[in-house]
C-alpha cells in the first residue's frame, strides 16, 4: 500500500514512513543532534549570559558569603534571593556568572587543542600513509611511543614549573598529547586507500602528492576524523579539568575545574554547599553526555550495523 | 618466545624502552627551563621556619651543590637517567631527608590494590551487560536499563566521586568522607585494619567502576554484534545448544578478545583519572602524594612520581600486546 493509492495511512505506517525517511539522511541521527544541541546550550549559555547577566560578578567579593541557590536555605538559615539565583561560593562570587564565564572557557580549551591536535595528526598521518620510508618509520614509532605517556603527569610536572598558565597556553600544552590517534587512524585509512582503483587514476593522470593527499583522500576520511575530534575533545577536557581540579590550570580566570578545586579545599561537602561544587560538576557532565551522544550518533552514521539496534 | 616472530618482539622493547626514555626526558627538562630555582625555594622554606637566615650565600651555594645543580647540565642527565632506572629520583625536598623512592613505595600498594580491584570489577560487569545488550533473550529490563546507565561512562571518576561522596559519606554518613583508613586503627594485618581498609576503599573504588564499566559494556556492544552473524553460532543454534551455553561458551568467548587490546590503550586515561579519585578522597595513594608536592613545590617527588605512573602504563601496555597472541591463538604477529 503505498500513499499513491490516497488511502490514509494508519499511525503505525506513517511513523514508518517518517523513520525510513530519517534514516535516508544518516546525518540527522537523534543522538547526533542531541548531542550536537547540548553542546549548543553550552555556548549558548555563555554568549547569552553575558548580555543578560552581569559577568563581573565572578570577583571576589562582589556578592554575599555562601548564599544558597532560590528556594533552598543554607546552615545559617540564610535563603536563596534573586539577585543570585544559583548561589554564591565561599569567596563571595556568584555562581551564576561563575559558570557563565567559566563553562564556555572549558569548552573553548578542549576544541582549540583538539583543533591543532587533529591538524598535526592530519599532517603526520598523511605524511606517514603516503610518503612511507623512513618518514613513515620516525612517525609511527614518535605516536606508538606519546600514546602511551598520559598527558596529565608531563602537564603536571609542567604546570608545578611554570606557575600560572593561560587558558590558550593550556590548550596548546594539551594539544601536544592529542595527536597521536588522529595520526595512527589516518595512517591506517591511507595505508588502505592509497590501492584503491581512483587514487591509483589519479596518480596516473599526473596529479601533485599534495592535490592526491588532500583533495582525493581526505573527503572519504571526514567521517572518520569528526569521531576522531570529538574523542580527542574528550580527553583534552579530561586533562584539563585533571588540571584545574588539582590545583594547576589558570588560576585567574574562573574555569569549571577550578571552581571544583576551591570548593573542596573549603570543604564545601562538610559545610553542606553543595551548589559549589555541585553546579560545576553537573555543567561538566552536561558537556561529556554531549560528547559522547555525538560520538555514538557519528558511531551509526559511519557503521550501519549498529543503527538497527539503537 | 613461541608465537611471537623476534622482530616483532624488538620492536616492542624498543618502543617500549623509546617511551621510558622520551618520558624520563621531558620530565627532566621541564623544570630546568623554568626561572625558579629549587635551592631558593628550599632556603624560602628555612627562612619561613626561622624566621631569618644568616650566611644565605654560603647556604645557596651548600644547597646547589647538594642537589647537584651546580655541575654541567650534561652530568646531570646522566646522573639523572641512571637513577631513574633504580627508582632513585633523590630526597623529598619538602619532607627532607626521606628518598623519593620510599614515599612513593608506601604509596603505590594503596593505588595498585584500588586500581586492581576496580578494573577486575569493571572488566566483569561491563562486558556481561554488554553482552547482554546484545543477546536477544536478555530480559527486557536490561536492554532499557543499560542505555541509561551508558551515560555514566563520558564522566570522569572525580565528578562521580565527588556526588558519591556527598551523598554517602556527607548526608547518609555510610562511609568516611577521606583517608585510606581509620585515624584509630593501627596499620598491620589485623582484622580491624582490613575492614578498615574495605570501608575507606569501598566509595573510591565505586566511583571509578561506576563511570568505566560503561566503556568495556560499549566496547563488547559493538563486538558482540559481529560475532551474532557469524556461521558458527547460527550452527550451535541449530544443533539445539542451550542460549545460555552458546552465549557464554561461543559468542563471548569470541567477543571478548579485543577488548583487551582496548584495555592497552585506555589504561593511562584510568590511571590519570584514578590519581584524581585520590586526591579528592585524600586516598593514602600516588595521587595524594602526587596533589601534596604540587602544593609544596617539592619537585622530585612531583618527577618520581610522574616517572613510575607513566613506566606503570607503558609497561602494562607491553604486557597485553605481548600475552595477546598467546590468548588469542588466531592474532599473528605480521613481522611488523
Amino acid at each position: 500500500m503505498t500513499s499513491q493509492d490516497n488511502v490514509p495511512m494508519t499511525r503505525a505506517e506513517k511513523q514508518q514512513a517518517k523513520r525510513l525517511k530519517r534514516f535516508d539522511n544518516p546525518w540527522m541521527n537523534p543522538k547526533l543532534l542531541w548531542g550536537l544541541g547540548l553542546l549548543l546550550a553550552i555556548v549558548a549559555l555563555g554568549l547569552l549570559g553575558r548580555i543578560f547577566w552581569d559577568p563581573d560578578l565572578v570577583f571576589t567579593g562582589s556578592a554575599p558569603l555562601k548564599l544558597p541557590p532560590v528556594g533552598f536555605e543554607n546552615l545559617r538559615r540564610q535563603e536563596g534571593i534573586w539577585d543570585y539565583p544559583l548561589g554564591t561560593d565561599g569567596g563571595g562570587r556568584d555562581m551564576l556568572a561563575m559558570i557563565i564565564v567559566g563553562a564556555p572557557n572549558t569548552l573553548f580549551v578542549g576544541l582549540l587543542a583538539s583543533l591543532i591536535g587533529m591538524s598535526i595528526g592530519i599532517f603526520l598521518g598523511f605524511s606517514a600513509g603516503f610518503l612511507g620510508g623512513r618518514i613513515d618509520d620516525t612517525i609511527r614509532v614518535l605516536a606508538d611511543v606519546m600514546i602511551t605517556i598520559p598527558p596529565l603527569l608531563i602537564l603536571v610536572v609542567f604546570q608545578s614549573a611554570f606557575g600560572d598558565v593561560t587558558l590558550t597556553m593550556m590548550a596548546l600544552l594539551i594539544a601536544g598529547f592529542v595527536w597521536q590517534s588522529p595520526t595512527r587512524l589516518i595512517r591506517a585509512q591511507v595505508l588502505s586507500m592509497k590501492q584503491s582503483g581512483y587514487v591509483q587514476m589519479a596518480q596516473l593522470s599526473g596529479a601533485s602528492t599534495g592535490h592526491i593527499m588532500f583533495r582525493e583522500m581526505l573527503p572519504n576520511l571526514v567521517p572518520y576524523l569528526f569521531g576522531s575530534f570529538i574523542a580527542s575533545v574528550t580527553t583534552s577536557i579530561v586533562t584539563a579539568v585533571g588540571l584545574e581540579v588539582l590545583g594547576l590550570g589558570p588560576q585567574r580566570i574562573p574555569t569549571l575545574g577550578r571552581t571544583i578545586y576551591e570548593a573542596i579545599n573549603a570543604g564545601a561537602l562538610i559545610q553542606n554547599l553543595w551548589w559549589w561544587w555541585g553546579i560545576p560538576t553537573l555543567l561538566l557532565a552536561v558537556i561529556f553526555i554531549g560528547l559522547l551522544l555525538i560520538n555514538l550518533g557519528l558511531d551509526e552514521v559511519s557503521n550501519p550495523r549498529l543503527r538497527k539496534l539503537s | 618466545m613461541g608465537r611471537i616472530p623476534r622482530a616483532y618482539l624488538i620492536n616492542r622493547v624498543v618502543t617500549l624502552f623509546l617511551t621510558i626514555l622520551i618520558a624520563a626526558t621531558i620530565i627532566w627538562i621541564i623544570p630546568r627551563l623554568s626561572p625558579v630555582d629549587p635551592a631558593e625555594i628550599a632556603l624560602g622554606r628555612m627562612a619561613a621556619g626561622a624566621g631569618s637566615v644568616a650566611n644565605s650565600e654560603e647556604i645557596l651555594a651548600q644547597l646547589r651543590a647538594n642537589m647537584g645543580i651546580d655541575q654541567p647540565l650534561i652530568v646531570q642527565y646522566i646522573k639523572y637517567l641512571t637513577g631513574a632506572l633504580v627508582f632513585d629520583f633523590g630526597l623529598s625536598t619538602a619532607a627532607f631527608p626521606t628518598p623519593v623512592s620510599t614515599l612513593i613505595l608506601n604509596a603505590l600498594p594503596w593505588t595498585l590494590g584500588l586500581m586492581i580491584l576496580s578494573l577486575v570489577i569493571t572488566f566483569f560487569i561491563g562486558n556481561l551487560l554488554g553482552a547482554l545488550m546484545v543477546w536477544d533473550r536478555s530480559p527486557k529490563l536490561v536492554r532499557v536499563a543499560i542505555p541509561a546507565a551508558m551515560v555514566f561512562t563520558s564522566i570522569p571518576p572525580i565528578l562521580s566521586g565527588l556526588l558519591l561522596m556527598w551523598i554517602f559519606a556527607a548526608k547518609l554518613q555510610w562511609f568516611p568522607l577521606t583517608g585510606a583508613y581509620g585515624i584509630m586503627v593501627e596499620p598491620g594485618w589485623s582484622w580491624d585494619f582490613v575492614l578498615s581498609v574495605l570501608h575507606h576503599g569501598f566509595l573510591p573504588a565505586l566511583s571509578i567502576v561506576i563511570v568505566t564499566f560503561g566503556f568495556w559494556a560499549l566496547g563488547m556492544r559493538g563486538l558482540m554484534i559481529s560475532v551474532q552473524g557469524e556461521d558458527y553460532v547460527k550452527l550451535a543454534e541449530a544443533k539445539g545448544l542451550r542460549p545460555r551455553y552458546i552465549l557464554y561458551r561461543y559468542m563471548i568467548r569470541n567477543a571478548i578478545l579485543p577488548q583487551i587490546t582496548a584495555f592497552a590503550l585506555k589504561i593511562g586515561l584510568l590511571i590519570a583519572g584514578q590519581v584524581l579519585v585520590e586526591r579528592i578522597f585524600a586516598y593514602n595513594g600516588m595521587g595524594k602524594l602526587l596533589y601534596d608536592a604540587i602544593l609544596n613545590q617539592d619537585f622530585p617527588v612531583i618527577q618520581g612520581v610522574s616517572y613510575v605512573i607513566i613506566l606503570m602504563t607503558a609497561l602494562s601496555v607491553f604486557l597485553v600486546d605481548l600475552l595477546y597472541p598467546f590468548i588469542d591463538p588466531r592474532i599473528r604477529h605480521e613481522a611488523a
